[in-house]
């Protein structure tokens, strides 16, 4: 998800870009600014890409004008120790449901209450604390030139069915997070193990068949597209559809059985030097993820867990059950458990 | 006599109590708070329904924190069994995996933040570290717990411990769980708000009941009260009712009372009649003797003496009757025992009465009356004509003509009397109503100077007016009494 209009690279103020991916010691992958008429300039921490991020901007501008955004991009593990370390944003948005809840638990995030946020469904806000803006399902991308003339599967068990009976097929050809960097893969990969056993099965399957472990959507999705990959499994849903919209190579597999609902969630952290200004540009991205249409802008509306594509265990819980992953024990116990399964 | 002495203390006994008791109450209480019984008992019994609502408020309102303190404490201590629960030890190491649901469970209460810390005596093995309870349980499977603060928030920590093999060694091992308080909180000011909702719908309902019920008590005293002021001006029976224990020695004092008052209005009835004859009957006697006196006598000296002591004896006689009937029509007046009559009537007694009196001085009655109903005391009305028709043939020479007129006037009777006499002259003519005043052409006509002034009280009793003008054409007197028709 690099390609961002050349227009938009023109208002860029300031681009201190690096391959993403490639610098992790860096705490910033990328960074944009966009000034306000005004001098205030909120600064914001997020893991979603700027090409993702920079409709809401417009959106925000529409609303507040005067205040200039400060966009940095870093990975939800980054953000979460920036965050921690006392580091100054003004807004930090992630979709590490769990690291986001366990920074707001542990007092980081600042209260924030308004008719934005009253307005929200109870489940997509944790106190006055955090909020939810999109439900963004993981989903299972496949390369149509590597499925062709191939049923596609429905669930997960005519998935699996299908990787043991064409071992040749998606041998070092799947591919998925790996969690142990990807705080997203992280959050993907416990909530669906806590729902169902067929993701040990699966992913016991996927470490026989030699699985490509990535740090993000947009390489595996990248992979997939260039056929390198016959399928990603947990890509982030609403990547992939963005990516689909203009690439006939790649296509979504419906899988009918569940699907593990994520919300990305944003909060004002305690060290927010302007609270007032990150408040109004919270609320502008509450109203967009409150929108009722899923219009064009590239990350679904809260709505959408509620449409045709509703699952079965609803979006993650945002409580302190998210807490339980994070848990230095049963994370170690869980990836232990991870590596035996992916990398025999 | 005795009707008209009766009537004045009853109408008393009925007005008086009440206009005195509401005096009383204005200046005993700056709230008005005795002035009625039913108000005071209203706001008696409101007051005691605002301390039950308020202490009902208050009793449900900690019940309420108490019970959502008590839901808290379990849910904490069963996530702290449940994680505890979840410990094993495995090849000589302790090994945990924190369950999903002893965190999930924690949601139950409210939105609430959530710390936990399972450590050895030395040595935190996950969770927060700074974590510190005030105190442990003494037996393991006991829960304790604290209230304590931490992370500049109050929250409430329950602590279990458990003995876990590490190696060949028993180590005793500690679980805390703790969370914010603000779902209790909320649970708290929720129910807290309810019960206050509650607790104003009861006043209210009680203060309603409560006026209702002072009301429904009072009503057998408001009944007594309708009862004997619904009665007569001279009605001194004992009041004979129902009445409920409390009101029973009131009603027995207030009947004492109208027995005695009863027996001292006789009294004083009997002692006015007895009163006239002990003046009249020796004076008539005097007068007797110095008739016979003055025939037998030969000296023009000692008859002109006779004359005077006689005219003496008279005058007296007339103040005396004349007295006594000021007093009956002072105590008749300040009661008006108001009955239906005939005006008419009344004056036809009066003519007749002075009939031979006129005669005697050859003074005609030329009297033209209409029938003229209407309310009032027929002994007042005949003490005023009688008095101003006196005057009339008093005051006149012989063989003149006294003309007495009653026509309606308005929503008024009217009386005229006019004689052909000597006339007021030039009296101030107000002044001849006056407590024995006199005027200066009375001559030798015998009189106490009462006579108008029984007639005017008489009339303003029942709301009339007394007018006295010069005759037509300056000759004579005209009196005028006009009396408001029924
Ligand atoms: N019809 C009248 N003609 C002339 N003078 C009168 C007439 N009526 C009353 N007066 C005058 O008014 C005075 C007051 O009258 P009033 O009847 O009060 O007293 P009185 O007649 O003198 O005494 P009594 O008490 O015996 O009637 C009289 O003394 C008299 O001077
Ligand atoms: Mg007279």
């Amino acid at each position: 998800m690099c390609h961002a209009h050349p227009a938009r690279r023109l208002i860029a103020a300031l681009l201190l870009a690096v391959l993403p991916g490639v610098a992790l010691a860096q705490v910033l992958e990328d960074r944009r600014v966009w000034p306000g008429t005004g001098e205030r300039t909120i600064r914001v921490i997020s893991t979603a890409d700027i090409d993702v991020f920079a409709p809401f901007v417009e959106r925000i501008a529409a609303e507040r004008p005067d205040l200039g955004i400060d966009y940095a991009v870093a990975s939800s593990a980054e953000l979460h120790r920036a965050i921690a370390e006392g580091a100054s944003y003004d807004l930090a948005i992630s979709s590490a449901m769990d690291l986001q809840f366990q920074l707001a638990n542990d007092g980081l995030a600042r209260a924030h209450r308004s008719d934005a946020t009253a307005g929200l469904p109870g489940w997509a806000r944790w106190r006055d604390l955090l909020f939810a803006f999109t439900a963004e399902p993981a989903v299972a991308v496949i390369s149509r030139a590597r499925f062709a003339g191939r049923d596609r599967p429905r669930n997960r068990q005519d998935l699996i069915a299908l990787m043991r009976t064409d071992r040749e097929a998606f041998a070092r050809a799947v591919g998925t997070y790996d969690v142990r960097d990807s705080g997203l893969g992280y959050l993907f990969a416990t909530q669906e193990a806590r729902n169902s056993d067929t993701y040990w099965r699966l992913s016991e399957l996927m470490g026989g068949l030699d699985v490509q472990l990535y740090c993000c959507s947009a390489q595996m999705i990248d992979d997939v597209a260039s056929g390198r990959l016959a399928l990603a499994y947990n890509v982030l849903g609403s990547y992939a559809m963005a990516r689909i919209a203009r690439d006939d190579r790649l296509e979504i597999l419906a899988l009918q059985d569940y699907a593990t609902v994520m919300l990305r969630t944003a909060f004002i952290p305690a060290s927010a030097e302007d609270p007032e200004g990150a408040g109004a540009v919270l609320d502008a991205i509450l109203r967009i993820g409150m929108r009722d249409d899923a219009d064009a802008l590239p990350l679904p509306p809260l709505g959408a867990v509620q449409g045709p594509e509703a699952t079965a265990f609803g979006p993650i819980r945002l409580g302190p059950g998210l807490l339980v992953h994070l848990d230095r024990l049963n994370r170690e116990a869980f990836l232990a458990e991870w590596s035996d399964a992916m990398l025999q | 006599m005795t009707d008209a002495a009766a009537s004045r203390p009853v109408a008393q006994k009925v007005r008086r109590p009440a206009a005195g008791q509401a005096a009383a109450g204005r200046a005993a209480s700056p709230w008005g708070f005795s002035r009625s019984i039913g108000r005071r008992l209203t706001i008696l019994l409101a007051g005691i329904a605002a301390v039950l609502a308020l202490v009902s408020w208050a009793m449900v309102t900690s019940f309420a924190r108490a019970a959502a303190e008590r839901t808290q404490d379990g849910v904490l201590a069963a996530s702290a069994l449940s994680i505890a629960g979840a410990l094993g030890s495995e090849q000589g190491n302790i090994r945990l995996e924190l369950p999903y649901s002893a965190f999930a469970m924690l949601d139950a209460i409210g939105q609430d933040r959530v710390f936990y810390r399972v450590a050895t005596a030395d040595d935190t093995l996950t969770g927060y570290e700074d974590l510190e309870v005030p105190r442990l349980p003494r037996t393991a499977g006991e829960v304790v717990t604290d209230t304590i603060a931490y992370r500049g928030t109050t929250v409430r920590v329950a602590t279990v411990t458990r003995s876990v093999l590490s190696g060949q060694v028993p180590v005793r091992i500690m679980v805390s769980v703790a969370q914010t308080r603000s779902g209790v909180d909320e649970i708290a000011a929720g129910l807290s708000r309810s019960a206050a909702a509650l607790s104003v719908g009861f006043f209210l309902l009680a203060t309603g009941l409560g006026w209702a019920a002072a009301r429904n008590s009072l009503r057998p005293l408001n009944e007594i009260a309708q009862a004997v002021g619904r009665r007569g001006p001279s009605d001194l029976r004992p009041v004979q009712r129902d009445a409920p224990g409390e009101l029973a020695p009131l009603l027995a004092a207030l009947n004492r009372l109208m027995e005695r008052l009863g027996a001292s209005i006789r009294r004083s009835e009997d002692f006015i009649t007895e009163a006239a004859h002990r003046v009249r009957t020796p004076l008539a006697t005097v007068r007797a003797q110095a008739e016979v006196a003055l025939h037998s006598a030969e000296s023009e000296e000692v008859k002109a003496t006779l004359r005077r002591m006689i005219r003496a004896v008279d005058e007296s006689s007339r103040s005396a009757g004349q007295l006594l009937d000021h007093a009956t029509v002072g105590f008749r007046a300040e009661t008006l025992r108001a009955e239906d009559l005939d005006l008419a009537a009344v004056i036809r007694r009066v003519t007749d009465g002075l009939a031979p009196t006129a005669e005697m001085k050859d003074i005609a009655f030329s009297v033209s009356l209409v029938p003229a109903p209407m309310r009032g005391d027929a002994i007042l009305l005949e003490n005023a004509v009688r008095n101003v028709l006196d005057n009339a043939v008093k005051y006149s020479p012989a063989e003149t003509v006294v003309t007495v007129t009653l026509e309606r006037a308005g929503s008024a009777w009217r009386i005229t009397i006019r004689d052909e006499g000597r006339g007021f002259g030039d009296a101030a003519v107000p002044q001849l109503v006056e407590r024995f005043r006199r005027g200066a052409n009375v001559e030798k006509v015998v009189g106490s100077g009462l006579g108008l002034t029984i007639a005017d009280e008489a009339l303003r009793a029942h709301g009339g007016t007394l007018t006295l003008s010069p005759g037509d054409n300056g000759v004579g007197a005209c009196v005028t009494l006009t009396l408001p028709a029924a």
